[in-house]
This record gives C-alpha cells, structure tokens and sequence, in this order.
C-alpha cells in the first residue's frame, strides 16, 4: 500500500496529509456507528441484572443499583417476586422444534439440491423453476393462508403443524444445489463405476466433501427456526406450545404484560439471544457467507 | 456468478422415466454425464434409475412446499371470495360465496373496512420511503468504510455491524420498547443535549406535520380545513400527506438499525469482487478518489445496489413482528400496517374472507412496486454510461 500513497502523493501534493485526515475522519465514523450498535445490548444486559424501581429510574446508568438477579431467577422458577414465567417451557419448546426443524432442512434440502443439480429426472427444469416462483411470495402473505391450510389438515395447535411446514426451505434446497454443481463429477462417476447405488453415492460419496455448504446451512437453518415467529404465532394458540419467540411476544404485549416488568422482558430476550449469538461467534464466517447466500447472482 | 443450467440437460424423448429398468450393470457409466449438447445417447436402464430417484429425492421437497406454499395460495384465492368465520369448512358450501365483494370493501367502497385498509397502506407506505433509502445508504456506507484498506480492525466492525441482523426480532423490539419509553433511555441520551423527546409509542402526530408544526407553518393538532375536507380513497388529503407517525418512526429507527448489517455484507462481497487494479488504474491516471469511486466501484456495484433495493422493498412492505410486539396499530393506528392488519382481521375479527384478500392486495402491491422498481432502474441503465451489469436474476428468500 506504501508505494500506492507515495505514487498518489506524488501526483497530488495534498495526498499524504488529505489520507490521514480521511482515515481519522472513518475510524470516528466508524466508531461512532458501532457504539450505537453496541449501545442497546449493554444497556439490556445491565438492565437485566436491576430492580424494576431502579430500570425505570435510571434507564441509562450502566451500574445496577441495587445488583438483583431476581429476573433470573424468576425465568427460571428459582424464587424470586413476582408471578412465574413459563419461561423453561418456552425454551423446551424452542429447543425441540429447532433440533427437528434443522435436521430435516439439512437432510431434505441436501437431497433435493442433488437431484435438481445432478440427477437427470424428467420435469426438473420446471420443478426447479417452480421453486424460484415459490421463493419469492412474501412470507407474510401466506400469513392467514398457512392457517388455513393446517386447520384443514388438522395439525393446527400441535407440534406437527410447527414443524412440518418448516421441514423444507426453498433457500436451503438452493444453497445446496448451487454447491453441488460446483463439484467435480469424476469422484462420483467413480464411485458409480464401483457400482454404488445412486443413493450410496450420495450419502457416502457427495455429502462428505459438502461439509462447508452443510456447516452454512445448518446455521441458516439454526438460526432461522429459532428465531422463527410468525409460522409459530398462526400454527398455535395454546399456551403450551410457545416458543421463546412467540411467549416473549406475549409477555411484552400480551396477555402477561402486567405492569411494566422491564428487566425480566429484558433477561427473557437477552436468554432468547444468547443460542444464537454463541453460534454467531464461533462459525463467523459462516454466517457471513450464508447472508450473501440469500443474494445469489445467477 | 454461476449461469445455472436451466434444462441444462435437454430432456430426451421417450426417455420414459416409468418403471426403473432392469438395472443395467453400469458400466460406462461416463455416458451420463449430463452434457448440454446432443450426446443424449444414453442407456435407458440408468436414466430410468435416475428418473426415479430424482423424482424420490425431490419429493420431500415437493410435498412441504406444496402443501404449505402452493396450496395455501390457491386456498385463500378461494376464502378471498367467502364471507368465512374459520368454522365450517370453506368447501362445502355452509360459506357464503361473496365473488369480489371482499376486494371492493376494502379498495372501492365507503366504509369502514377501506379507511382502516387505506390508513395502514399509507403508514407502510412511508414506512418504505423512509426505511429502504436509509438502509441502503447506511448499508452501501458502512461497507465502503469497513472495506478500505487502510482501516484495521475490520473483522471487528463488521461483527459490531451485523450482529443485530442475527438476533430474533422479538427480542430486538423488546430492547427497543424500553429504550424508547416516555422516560427510557433515548430521551435520557436527548435530555444530555437538550432535546425534549416525544412520547414516542404513544404519539400519533404525523411527521411531516410535526416539523412544520415547529416552524410554525400548521398546527399538528388542528387540521388545515382544505385539506380535511377533501380526500382520496376514504382518507382526507390531511391523512395522507402526513408522514409517518412518530410512533412508527421508532419501528422505521429500529428496521434501519437491524437490516442494514446484512445488506452491507451483500456490498461487502460485490465491493470485493471489484477488481483493485482498476480503482488503481483510475487513481493513477489522475482521477480523485471521488470520481475513481464514482465511475469505477459505483457502476460495478450497480446490480447489487438493485438487489439491495428490491429485497428491502419486499422486505419492508412486510412489516409484522416489530408491529406486533411493539404497538399492536396502536397510536390511533398510525402503526397499522397491511400485514398486521390482515392477521387482526383473521385472528381477531374471524373474517377470513377479509384477512385473505388483505394478503392478496398486499401481494400485488409487493410485485408491482418490483415490477416498477425495475423498469426505473432498466431506463436509467439504459441511459447511463455502463452496458455492463447485466441484472442478476432477482432472489428473495
């Protein structure tokens, strides 16, 4: 880069001292985004650990006074005042429907991204165009439609009607199948000649060498159906089968807002967080390459 | 940028998938290499195997999104034309068949139904105004800073960035419910400058009026007689030109605030794709950083820009689950939008065949606004310098 700014300098006079300003100038920028960034989650990590008086009182002041873990341990019915939460519910559940949800999007999404890239089946040109058109109905759309069609098949208010509906993503199948075009068919080709089943092939053969591709579409997958409301808020209605989204959305505006209770709607959200924030930190750059993954240039 | 192979394999005649073959040994089993071209001799015995497992292999696929994708669209085409409680079964005739009835409601007819239709189709709409322009110069910013080369602690800044893009929105409207009460931490922050804050979830004033209220020109609380008077689509020209409300600001505040860390990835990744040789060529040749920026990296960046633009418009005419956990339509519902709308009219109302038709004119408004968004941008393509950046096939997901 040295050479780069002496050549510039050298044209432009103003270049040296114009750079260090402009670097000054994006650090404080910088600087001052991310705090603004950062800001929320400090304050909803302090506020967690304060007295409902003193959260209301003093919603800025990053030092709980008095320190109290008493939305903590209400969440998690240790004691505590106030009414219980069924906050170990909420997280069973979330639990539960994530662990299925995302076994069967990796399994199902792999198997149908292979056949669309690799297997020569008639009608897949337009099952593959079918898939991009279904892609793209908004979600919200389908909102009172998706409720409809469960009340129909009678899995509306049960965990079948939470996950099933959820078990494939056209996304997913997407992700898969881009990745699969890009590997080298002799490996399979010879594994056929083997006389593997086409299924063998795949299973023991194809999916191994897409451990990268799998890694970013179990945290797609992961993170989507945790953190997963609105398929949850039309799919039920009992209180028994709510998730950490949709009984955190119920405490906050619903039926169990009593009062203000901020530090406990606070903890509840930042346990909510926490999941996927862990996944975040480790798999980085996963995460990275799975949010261009949703812009796939074709 | 891979070119997908559509029908990269053309399709042979009489290549009956029906009844795998005798499975023949597979041997040569190099012929099947699905090359585009006319080599299409291949032994019916594997292609038929691979019909059937193709088939197999998709299924899942094909049931899943079909019954929960495909047929709910076809379901609430026929419910839109009910006058359906969710009791009975829609099928059998116990609903009354309404035809367009639902549509003329909530498009055409004085009423009810249309002034709270009409009112929540202007809140989203200035919703998007304000929320699409503001990511995408956010987003397009914060990724040409954390691009530089000189800049360290890059990693950093983009994981500070993107972070909240990874959160539940549930939690994140929590967060910011408390942070934007009438004694919360945002007015606390105001206080430090000077600022009086608004009440915010419980302020309904217009924006637009609210400032030219400041400067003296309207008073916010008493509507400009002319303007009241007269309307268009059940709502007075009072209604529309007012802004969004300063309620719905916070959830504009906090839509900004969690997606722009993902569309600046998406810039992130093109910015990278631009070459640096060129940006140099251009700084070497005498051009300011300005202009190399301008008329190198900008028209590069041209088809992501388009796709940044076009998801953040399907994206922001979706408003639901910040509506939801924050306001609920509420102040004087200035919050409401269609899609909370069409959840109310369902869940709470058991008028289905309303809720439905809801989501079909929200549909329609989604693909015209794309629609429109792209002939826009195709004219002044057109018109512009570059011929490159042919449009990348739209993804939304």
């Amino acid at each position: 880069m040295s050479s780069r700014t002496t050549t510039t300098a050298r044209r432009r006079p103003t270049g040296g001292t114009g750079d260090r300003t402009v670097r000054t100038v994006v650090y404080l920028l910088l600087a001052g985004v991310g705090l603004m960034y950062l800001l929320p989650f400090v304050i909803q990590v302090v506020t967690s650990l304060k007295t409902d008086p003193d959260a209301a009182a003093h919603p800025l002041s990053l030092l709980p006074d008095p320190f109290s873990l008493n939305s903590y341990r209400r969440l998690f019915g240790l004691g505590g005042t106030g009414d219980a939460v069924p906050f170990t519910r909420w997280l069973a559940n979330s639990a539960l429907v994530t662990l299925f949800i995302t076994a069967g999007r990796v399994f199902f999404d792999s198997l149908a991204g292979y056949a669309l890239a690799r297997l020569d089946f008639r009608g897949r040109a337009l099952l593959f165009n079918g898939l991009l058109a279904v892609m793209s109905v908004p979600g919200v759309v389908l909102l009172i439609p998706k409720f409809l069609v469960l009340n129909q098949l009678g899995i509306f208010d049960s965990y079948a009607g939470m996950v099933i509906p959820l078990l494939v993503d056209g996304a997913g199948v997407f992700i898969m199948r881009q990745f699969f075009v890009s590997v080298p068919r002799e490996v399979e080709e010879a594994a056929r000649i083997d006389g593997a089943s086409i299924f063998r092939t795949f299973w023991s053969v194809v999916l191994p060498m897409a451990r990268p591709a799998l890694i970013t579409l179990t945290i797609l997958s992961f993170q989507g159906s945790w953190n997963e409301f609105t398929h949850f808020l039309v799919a039920t209605q009992s209180p028994q089968y709510e998730t950490l989204t949709t009984g955190l959305a119920h405490l906050v505006s619903g039926s169990l807002s009593a009062g203000t209770q901020y530090p406990l709607k606070l903890t509840a959200a930042l346990l909510a967080t926490v999941p996927v924030a862990v996944l975040f930190f480790a798999f980085q750059r996963h995460f990275v390459r799975s949010a261009n993954s949703g812009a796939v240039k074709q | 940028m891979s070119q997908h192979g559509n029908g990269a394999v053309a399709v042979p005649v009489g290549a009956g998938g029906a009844g795998a073959g005798p499975a023949g040994r597979a041997r040569g089993a190099g012929t099947q290499r699905g090359r585009r071209g006319p080599g299409g001799r291949r032994g019916t015995g594997i292609k038929g195997r691979q019909g059937m497992w193709g088939w197999l292999f998709v299924s899942p696929m094909v049931i899943v999104l079909g019954l929960f994708l495909l047929l709910p669209i076809g379901m609430a085409l026929w419910v839109s034309m009910l006058h359906w409680d969710g009791q009975s079964n829609p099928f059998s005739g116990a609903a009354d068949f309404v035809g367009v009835h639902n549509y003329t409601d909530l498009l055409t007819r004085e009423g009810q139904d249309r002034k709270l239709f009409m009112t929540s189709v202007r809140n989203n709409l200035y919703y998007v105004l304000l929320v699409v322009p503001l990511q995408t110069a956010l987003s397009l910013g914060l990724a040409i800073a954390v691009n530089s080369r000189r800049i360290k602690g890059k990693g950093l800044f983009r994981t500070v960035f993107y972070f909240p893009s990874v959160t539940s929105s549930i939690a994140i409207s929590t967060v910011f419910l408390f942070l934007f009460q009438g004694s919360g931490a945002v007015n606390a922050l105001l206080k430090w400058v000077g600022i009086t804050g608004p009440k915010w979830f419980t302020d309904a004033h217009g924006l637009v009026w609210s400032l030219l209220g400041m400067l003296g020109i309207v008073d916010p609380d008493r509507p400009v007689p002319a303007l009241a008077a007269h309307g268009f689509l059940g709502l007075s020209w009072w209604d529309w030109l007012s802004g969004p409300s300063i309620a719905m600001c916070t959830i504009i505040v906090l839509a900004v605030w969690t997606t722009s860390g993902t569309y600046m990835l998406i810039f992130l990744a093109a910015l990278q794709d631009v070459p640096a040789e060129l940006e140099e060529a251009a700084l070497l040749d005498g051009a300011s950083r300005w202009q190399s920026f301008r008329n190198v990296t900008l028209p590069a960046l041209r088809p992501v820009l388009f796709l940044v633009v076009t998801l953040g418009l399907i994206g922001s005419w979706q408003v639901f689950d910040a509506v939801y956990v924050m306001s609920q339509g509420a102040p004087a519902n200035t919050t409401l939008t269609p899609a909370f709308l069409s959840y109310t009219a369902g869940f709470q109302d058991a008028d289905y065949g309303r809720a439905a038709a809801i989501a079909f004119i929200l549909l329609a408004i989604i693909l015209a606004m794309t629609v429109v968004q792209r002939v826009l941008l195709r004219d002044r393509d057109a018109a512009g310098t570059g011929t490159r950046g042919r449009f990348p096939r739209r993804r939304t997901s």
